[in-house]
């Protein structure tokens, strides 16, 4: 295997064949037509097309940002170019149903090929992996006429799409959205509002831009409950192609300090710039029913969700690679026991301290490697398992994951990327190497889709009490099942140290309930949410060394040395905080914001 | 126009390559095993000209079992079907060998056109074509980096280091091509499914009617004796320059035989 800084093709080869077994998936209906070879074919696709047209335009579209010319989004050209090679080879329609074009793939395998166009360029890929998110929620919730609108082209990658619902005022909370939907005669509605951060809001790289908006319809209940979804296109659809101008205007474009490649937009709806049928508005479509919106865009909370933690994890993962390299080349310094000034220096991957941030870093993008794609067959599971009991415990321990699956790589990929500029010393600082600019990308991933404050609050107010904590109690019995497969290994002390952690969380979680006051169960949210990701990524190490097995060679050493790693330097952090959590600690409640 | 497009599975050139140091053929079971680069080449050539000529294009891959994933590509880039000669005796032939073995397994087709890279890049003899225009009696339009088809007249551009040979020749005939003739395409995920659907055709030599004892390691004209890997780098020459850098550099490059 060709060795890539992109991506580790043997580790996807690992996790997806020797550990998810995932040719397995192939026996369902769904997945029928698909065998290995297809499967690596995707891959083996996704990876030259990543490492050929997406990887080498990644740091000038950093050093070029978008700006506006004459109204219209100028961006790099090469971001069209391999938009256009990715559109055509059909990567955009890779999960969709046949009917749709699309090729049925298990979202296990699409989301080990979306990796390589996350690791290798993650502005660029964003505008397709957004509009793959767009049309999926509209073959969820749209009428047969908007799937035929709207997601065949977009599945034909001739048109993009965005996701549009957070405001200047209403980021975390959707409840305080303002943009409204008024309802028309002939069943349309008209929009006005204003929306923030809309990514690949505006551009030329393709006809037409398909924004799914979130918005109220006058008169609806207040809060969450009052939010409906539209589709809005920029330009309303006629026959098979464009016609008018709607009435959707950028604004203006954010300057981030990555994710530089795409495009992030402030759009107004409705200021009446164009005016589609005559007068002002912009027109949209109800998407399923009114005051149903914030539930139907949730539904496919957890796959973009997911989605997310592995872009993190692909640009730790790359960050990793990257250093691994640097320090197989970089010669500086002697072993501490070598007192001959005149011997050469070796290379710092000698270093037990380097060895400490590769390790550490390995274990994080390979830890969280194994969560997105363990967490992306959990999808599979859920809509094609045998029996509905087996789709049942999917969502279940899906549900009770995803803000895991979301956060933990947001926050440990961030710091392999750290660890990689680290590595590389000085050189890690100055723009000549790409490691910083890994890390600036991958600095949004705490941030967008719920930052990891709302994750946490998600995880402890919401999921592992859901059901009567049926979902925290399954994810118990299914760490269980592991550990005691660990039993008589040469694991079985990682896996008692799992179990105790596992137990320890119970524990924790029934007292800080117990206590009555979400105040007090919850200032520590996030703490918890730390965590709790660490016993599951402890937990996914355990499977990997299981799934192993006593193999030879350096791959299979690697895996047991990360493994090792994660027991000893990181599980451990998970004391202090769950001992913390246990005293239902007040110092963040009662801190005066005047005191800060 | 139906064209055969030959395509040779080999150990991938980016990665470390070896010799099997029991009987000194390449090592192909333990490599990183991908379609010979310059193969897809050939290719993309035959699709394009499938597109604007008609016909079929038939992949023919004379290699072991695992060669399959080669052919699985070639046909998801859009070939139409495929010839898989695939046989123990033929292990460690040479290529004089090999070409009786493309041969035969040609005069089983019907073809206008024969398109193959210019060479390959584990065995690196480029005389493959050339052997298969002796052997079946056709034209050889060789080193093409452009084809053009009128009617059934064939014109190659055949490059050269200061420029281009212009070729002509009727089919059929076999036409091998450089890097420097196209842009190959991907395959597409519609291809991907698609090639799982497409004939295969495994053949061995006895389909072929050519003899066993007539291929393989024991009667190849030519055999690897001995092998060696390439000496490690060594440490290089520092020049420092005292005011004549720019003579010492020149002098450098003139003992190495580089100007
Ligand atoms: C580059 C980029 C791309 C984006 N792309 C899109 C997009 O395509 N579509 C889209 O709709 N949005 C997009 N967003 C918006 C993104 O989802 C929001 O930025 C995010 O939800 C946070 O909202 P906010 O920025 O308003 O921050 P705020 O909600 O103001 O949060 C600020 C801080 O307060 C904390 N906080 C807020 N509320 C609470 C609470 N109740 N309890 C505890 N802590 C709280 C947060 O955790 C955070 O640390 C994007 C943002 C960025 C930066
Ligand atoms: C913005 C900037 C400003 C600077 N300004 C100045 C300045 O004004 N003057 C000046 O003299 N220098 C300056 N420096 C240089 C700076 O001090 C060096 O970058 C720093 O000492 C690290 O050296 P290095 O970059 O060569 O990294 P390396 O020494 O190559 O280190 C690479 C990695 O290997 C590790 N490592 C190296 N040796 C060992 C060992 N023996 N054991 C264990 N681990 C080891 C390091 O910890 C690091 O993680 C500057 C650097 C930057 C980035």
């Amino acid at each position: 295997m060709r060795a890539s800084l992109v991506m580790s093709r043997r580790d996807l080869d690992f996790l997806l064949h020797e550990w998810l077994q995932v040719e397995q998936l192939t026996k369902r209906e769904r997945f029928a037509a698909h065998d290995r070879g297809t499967f690596d074919a995707v891959i083996d696709l996704a990876a030259e097309i990543a490492v050929e047209h997406f990887a080498p335009h990644n740091r000038a579209a950093d050093e070029h940002e978008p700006h506006v010319v004459d109204g219209k989004v100028v961006l790099v050209p090469e971001v069209a170019a391999a938009l256009k090679v990715f559109g055509e080879a059909g990567l955009t329609a890779g999960t969709l149903p046949e009917e749709l074009g699309g090729l049925q793939l298990p979202q296990v395998v699409s989301k080990a090929a979306t990796v390589w166009f996350q690791a290798a360029n993650v502005g660029s890929s964003a505008y397709p992996f957004l509009t793959m998110a767009n049309a999926h929620l509209l073959l969820a919730h749209g009428s047969q006429e908007q799937i035929d609108t709207y997601v065949r082209p977009m599945a034909e990658g001739r048109w993009f799409g965005t996701m549009a619902l957070s405001e200047p005022q209403a980021g975390s909370s959707l409840a305080d959205i303002t943009t409204r939907a008024e309802r028309q005669e002939d069943g349309s509605y008209r929009l006005t509002g204003t929306k923030m951060w809309i990514s690949g809001g505006d551009h030329e790289l393709s006809e037409n831009i398909v924004h799914l908006v979130l918005a109220k319809v006058p008169g609806g209940p207040a809060g969450v409950k009052g939010i409906s979804l539209f589709v809005v296109p920029k330009f309303l659809p006629e026959g098979d192609g464009i016609g008018e101008r709607n009435d959707v205007v950028l604004a203006g474009l954010n300057h981030k300090m990555g994710y530089r490649g795409t495009t992030n937009t402030l759009l107004n709806f409705g200021e009446g710039v164009h005016r589609p049928g005559g007068r002002p508005g912009a027109v949209g479509w109800l998407v399923g029913e009114e005051n149903r919106g914030l539930a139907a865009m949730f539904h496919m909370m957890n796959e973009a969700r997911v989605g997310v933690g592995l872009g993190a994890t692909a640009l730790g993962y790359t960050g990793y690679l990257h250093a691994l390299d640097y320090a197989r080349t970089r010669t500086q310094g002697r072993p501490p026991a070598g007192k001959d000034p005149l011997a050469p220096p070796v290379p710092i991957v000698e270093h037990s301290d380097v060895k400490r941030m590769l390790l550490a870093a390995k274990s994080y993008v390979e830890g969280g490697l194994a969560l997105g794609l363990y967490c992306a067959k959990l999808v599979d599971e859920e809509q094609t398992a045998e029996t509905p009991e087996e789709r049942t415990a999917a969502h279940t321990l899906l549900e009770v994951l995803t803000p895991i699956a979301k956060s933990w790589p947001s926050q440990w990929g961030l710091v392999a990327d750290d660890l990689a500029i680290q590595v590389h010393g000085g050189y890690g600082y100055t723009r000549d190497f790409p490691v910083e600019q890994f890390y600036r990308d991958n600095r949004l991933n705490p941030i967008h889709e719920g930052t990891a404050g709302i994750q946490g609050l998600d995880l402890l107010g919401r999921k592992v009490v859901a059901g009567g904590g049926e979902g925290l109690r399954l994810l118990a019995t299914t760490i269980g099942a592991t550990t005691a497969r660990a039993a008589g290994t040469e694991w079985a002390d990682l896996a008692a140290d799992v179990d105790a952690a596992v137990a320890r969380v119970g524990e924790v979680t029934a007292t800080l309930w117990g206590a009555g006051d979400p105040d007090v169960a919850l200032a520590n949210a996030t703490v918890y949410l730390e965590a709790v990701g660490h016993v599951v990524v402890a937990w996914l190490w355990l499977e990997q060394v299981l799934a192993a097995g006593d193999a030879d060679g350096d791959f299979y050493a690697g895996k047991r040395a990360a493994a090792r790693y994660f027991q000893r330097y990181e599980l451990p952090r998970t004391g202090p905080q769950l001992d913390l959590l246990a005293s239902l600690d007040r110092t963040t409640l009662d801190a005066d914001p005047g005191w800060l | 126009m139906n064209i055969v497009v030959l395509v040779k599975q080999v150990p991938d050139s980016g990665t470390e390559r070896q010799l099997d140091s029991s009987d000194n053929t390449v090592a192909r079971a333990s490599a990183d095993n991908v379609i010979n680069e310059m193969d897809e080449y050939a290719i993309e050539e035959a699709l394009t000209v499938k597109e604007s000529q008609g016909g079929e294009v038939t992949v023919l891959t004379v290699g072991p079992d695992g060669a399959t994933d080669a052919i699985r590509k070639a046909l998801s880039m859009g070939a139409d079907k495929a010839v898989h000669v695939s046989d123990e005796a033929i292990h460690g032939s040479c290529a004089v060998q090999t070409s009786a073995v493309i041969a035969a397994a040609l005069s089983q087709l019907e073809y206008d056109l024969v398109i193959c890279g210019a060479e390959s890049t584990d065995g690196r003899v480029s005389v493959m074509p050339a052997l298969l225009s002796e052997r079946l009696g056709i034209p050889h339009l060789s080193g093409a980096r452009k084809l053009t088809v009128d009617g059934s007249t064939l014109k190659v551009e055949r490059q050269t280091d200061g420029g281009f040979w212009a070729l002509e020749a009727q089919t059929p005939a076999i036409v091998s091509t450089w890097d420097t003739i196209n842009e190959p395409r991907y395959p597409s995920f519609k291809g991907i499914m698609a090639a799982k659907k497409k004939p295969v055709e495994t053949k061995s030599l006895a389909d072929l009617g050519v003899d066993a004892g007539t291929v393989g390691l024991a009667t190849a004209t030519s055999q690897v004796l001995d092998f060696a890997g390439r000496p490690p780098k060594g440490e290089g020459v520092k020049v420092t320059d005292e005011g004549d850098g720019a003579e010492k550099l020149v002098g450098f490059l003139a003992s190495q035989k580089l100007v």
